[in-house]
């Protein structure tokens, strides 16, 4: 297996404070990567540097994607490569209808590859057998995106967006956080179908909830802004018995 | 951080899609203003004498009038004497479409509004304005024959003196304000509307105003009749080459609703802003006004996203039992764009009802203002106004202000006034660029959500174009 994703020595700032401190990290094509570690250790900021959010400084260090220097790019560049993020927290877009939202990002998509934008019905078919997979109702796809939705529900809109987007590379930021059983159910059932060769999964989280539908290839323990260690699916339980002291 | 702060600045500064120039012949009336140049724009357009009395009667009041300064903004003092009050793109009117200069009719068709008939937008009656003079106006046989009168101002003019010369200032007289005071001395020509009594016009009616000559002043004017119980839906759409100096656009519309007619007016103003220091751009000062009889309805759309100054108000005088006024608008400001711009809704007879919603969006450093007057007359009893005024912020440089006046003098009135103002945030753009779409799209699908409500309001080849314009405008506000 190939590198999917490569990060050397990264560095980053979010204003003058450092947060990511010199962090290795690899994820190859098809591989399902566990990140855990403490509150404030710097997983979402990992997630936002990947994914190029303005808010975060990068001051040294590398990110290849697919070989290409992934810090280069725009937000938008990055995502129609087929980098996505399931956000911790979406963030609402009043006045813009979801399915509305997703036809003009799959189109974005297609156009970054040279395809032609897809035709009105096709969308609605292609929409509909997701929606339907993972319990979104009619009625949700016309709402505007995420305003007066449940941070279940958010988290599943997230799920469904990524499945309609078929990124190459999925980042989740706690997915299973604040979900109820039968949601986390659909959310791990939504991931794992999702599981193929070409696809990895970055799944930042604190429990095995999640995990336990989508059994990790490896698992990074993360702490201070560094990966400190790199393992297999055993580091999930010896973190669930006995926290990240011991590492 | 940095760069994004700067990309969202520049979503909102695009090329002026409009902006070429026709070459043409052009004849001018003597630069300045004074009794002489007004009584040649009456001789060149052969005019009756009454109405070279009524030009000359407002430029002696005129001159009695300052150029107000309430407007919330600032621009360059307006030097009237450096300005051309009358401009035409041939030597004498063309009696068809074949003498039209074809360079001019190439303008229309760069514009997309195609004159011939065949080409013709089926279904639209375009009548265009280039400068000072009436192009021509297509369907107007057909229209006719429903015994609607559908021709520039200066033809009705001419065929109609009666209808024109009872209604002329009817709705806004000529001391109404110190620009509709000009316009009155020197409106060079427009378009007139006459829907006779039960007549429901077929066809959307549609005028296309474009300022082609340098320092040309545009002052059309523009009346509507609609008899009793007819029906119209009128459209009128502008646009202007990019000029360095400020291009000053005084124009009148008045509109006569009679008992239980239906007025629909509907505007997509897309004058040239200036570019993006602020530097040139149309100063759009405008009067339009609809006096609404029992049981009739007029209402107003706008979307407003050119010119570097707009200054409308576009109203409705609800002087018959049960007449109903609305406006809807959306108005988008970019760079140094300020626009000053709202509605009057005068209530004065019973159960009287107007509806107000207004959007408003500011991008780069413009300045939106949103100035509205409600008024309950003594004799409005149970009248009825409800007003919403939603303002969206992009950037931390622009402004969006809301200045709403009520004034009731019937106590069973009522009038609900609601403003909300939010801002396109940092976030917000992450967000959907991290789904792939590019800052402006982003931001167009924000805008574009923000103001569907009115958007929907538009006869639907205008929608499209509306939302288009809308795109290009926020072009380099972001990314
Ligand atoms: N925009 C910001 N402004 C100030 N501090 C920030 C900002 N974003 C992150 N931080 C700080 O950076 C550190 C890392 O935050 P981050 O969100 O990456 O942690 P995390 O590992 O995802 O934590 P959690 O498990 O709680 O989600 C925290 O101390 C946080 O307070
Ligand atoms: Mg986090």
């Amino acid at each position: 297996m190939t590198a999917l994703l490569e990060i050397k020595d990264l560095h980053a700032n979010v204003g003058n404070k450092e947060i990511l401190k010199g962090l290795n990290l690899t994820i190859k094509a098809g591989e399902v990567h566990a990140i855990m570690g403490p509150n404030g250790c710097g997983k979402s900021t990992l997630s936002a540097v990947i994914t190029g959010n303005p808010a975060y400084t990068v001051t040294a260090g590398e990110i290849l994607f697919k070989g290409e220097d992934l810090l280069k790019m725009t937000p938008d560049e990055r995502a129609n490569k087929g980098v996505f993020l399931a956000f911790q927290h979406p963030i609402e877009l009043p006045g813009v209808g979801l399915a509305q939202f997703l036809k003009a990002a799959l189109n974005a998509k297609r156009k970054a590859n040279g395809e032609e934008p897809i035709d009105a019905v096709q969308f609605m078919k292609y929409m509909n057998v997701r929606a339907t997979a993972l319990g979104i109702s009619n009625e949700m796809l016309k709402r505007p995106v995420n305003v007066g939705f449940s941070g279940g529900e958010k988290k599943r809109l997230e799920t469904f967006q990524m499945a309609m987007l078929e990124p190459d590379f999925c980042i989740l930021d706690e997915m299973d956080s604040g979900l109820d059983v039968d949601a986390l159910k659909v959310v791990g059932q939504g991931v794992s179908v999702m599981r193929e060769p070409k696809r990895s999964f970055m799944i930042i989280t604190h429990h095995d909830d999640l995990l336990q539908y989508v059994t990790p290839d490896q698992v990074s323990i993360m702490r201070d802004g560094q990966i400190i260690k790199t393992g297999g699916p055993e580091l999930v339980e010896q973190v669930e018995a006995s926290g990240y002291d011991n590492f | 951080m940095k760069k994004e702060q700067s990309d969202l600045l520049n979503v909102v500064n695009s090329p002026y899609k409009e902006g070429f120039e026709t070459v043409v012949e052009t004849e001018y009336a003597p630069k300045g203003l004074n009794e002489n140049v007004i009584r040649y724009i009456s001789h060149k357009k052969d005019e009756p004498e009454w109405l070279l009395d009524f030009r000359l009667k407002s430029f002696r009041h005129w001159q009695t009038m300052t150029e107000p300064h309430w407007f919330h903004g600032t621009y360059d003092p307006i030097d009237y004497q450096d300005i051309y009050y009358y401009s035409a793109p041939h030597k004498k009117a063309p009696k068809s479409l074949d003498e039209v200069d074809p360079e001019v009719l190439k303008t229309y068709e760069k514009l997309g509004i195609p004159l011939k008939e065949q080409k013709a937008l089926s279904g639209v009656a375009v009548d265009a304005i280039f400068d000072s003079t009436s192009i021509g106006t297509t369907y107007k046989e057909e229209l006719k024959k429903r015994g609607i009168l559908f021709c520039s101002f200066n033809e009705a003019v001419h065929e109609y003196p009666e209808l024109v010369k009872e209604y002329l200032g009817s709705v806004v007289p000529y001391t109404d304000n110190f620009f509709a005071c000009l316009n009155s001395a020197v409106f060079s020509d427009g378009s007139f509307v006459y829907i006779p009594k039960g007549v429901q016009c077929p066809m959307e009616l549609s005028s296309y105003f474009r300022i082609n000559a340098r320092q040309a002043g545009q002052f059309e004017r523009t009346l509507i009749i609609a008899d009793e119980e007819s029906s119209v839906s009128y459209l009128e759409g502008c646009t202007a080459p990019q000029r360095d100096e400020n291009q000053l656009h005084a124009a009148i519309v008045e509109i006569i609703v009679k008992d239980r007619a239906n007025v629909k007016y509907s505007t997509v103003q897309n004058w040239y802003p200036g570019d993006k220091n602020g530097k040139g751009g149309v100063y759009n000062l405008v009067t339009k006004r609809g006096l609404v009889m029992n049981d009739a309805k007029l209402s107003w759309t706008q979307v407003e996203t050119g010119s570097a100054i707009t200054w409308k108000y576009p109203s409705c005088i609800l002087k018959g039992d049960n007449a109903m006024g609305e406006f809807y608008s959306v108005a988008l400001t970019n760079n140094y764009q300020q626009a000053d711009t709202g509605t009057k809704m005068i209530h004065l007879g019973k159960n009287t009802t107007s509806t107000i919603i207004s959007k408003g969006i500011s991008a780069g450093f413009s300045s939106n203002t949103y100035r509205g007057l409600v008024q309950m007359g003594a004799n409005a009893t149970n009248a009825k106004n409800v007003s919403k005024c939603d303002s969206l912020l992009i950037g931390d440089k622009c402004g969006a202000h809301t200045i709403p006046v009520m004034k009731c003098a019937n106590e069973t009135a009522t009038i609900e006034h609601e403003a909300t103002t939010s801002k396109i945030s940092e976030e917000q753009l992450f967000y959907a660029m991290q789904r792939g779409l590019s800052a402006e799209e982003a931001v167009g699908l924000i805008v574009n959500g923000f103001c569907h409500e009115i958007m929907q309001k538009l006869p639907l080849e205008f929608a499209i174009e509306a939302q288009k314009l809308i795109g290009v405008q926020l072009e380099g506000s972001v990314g």
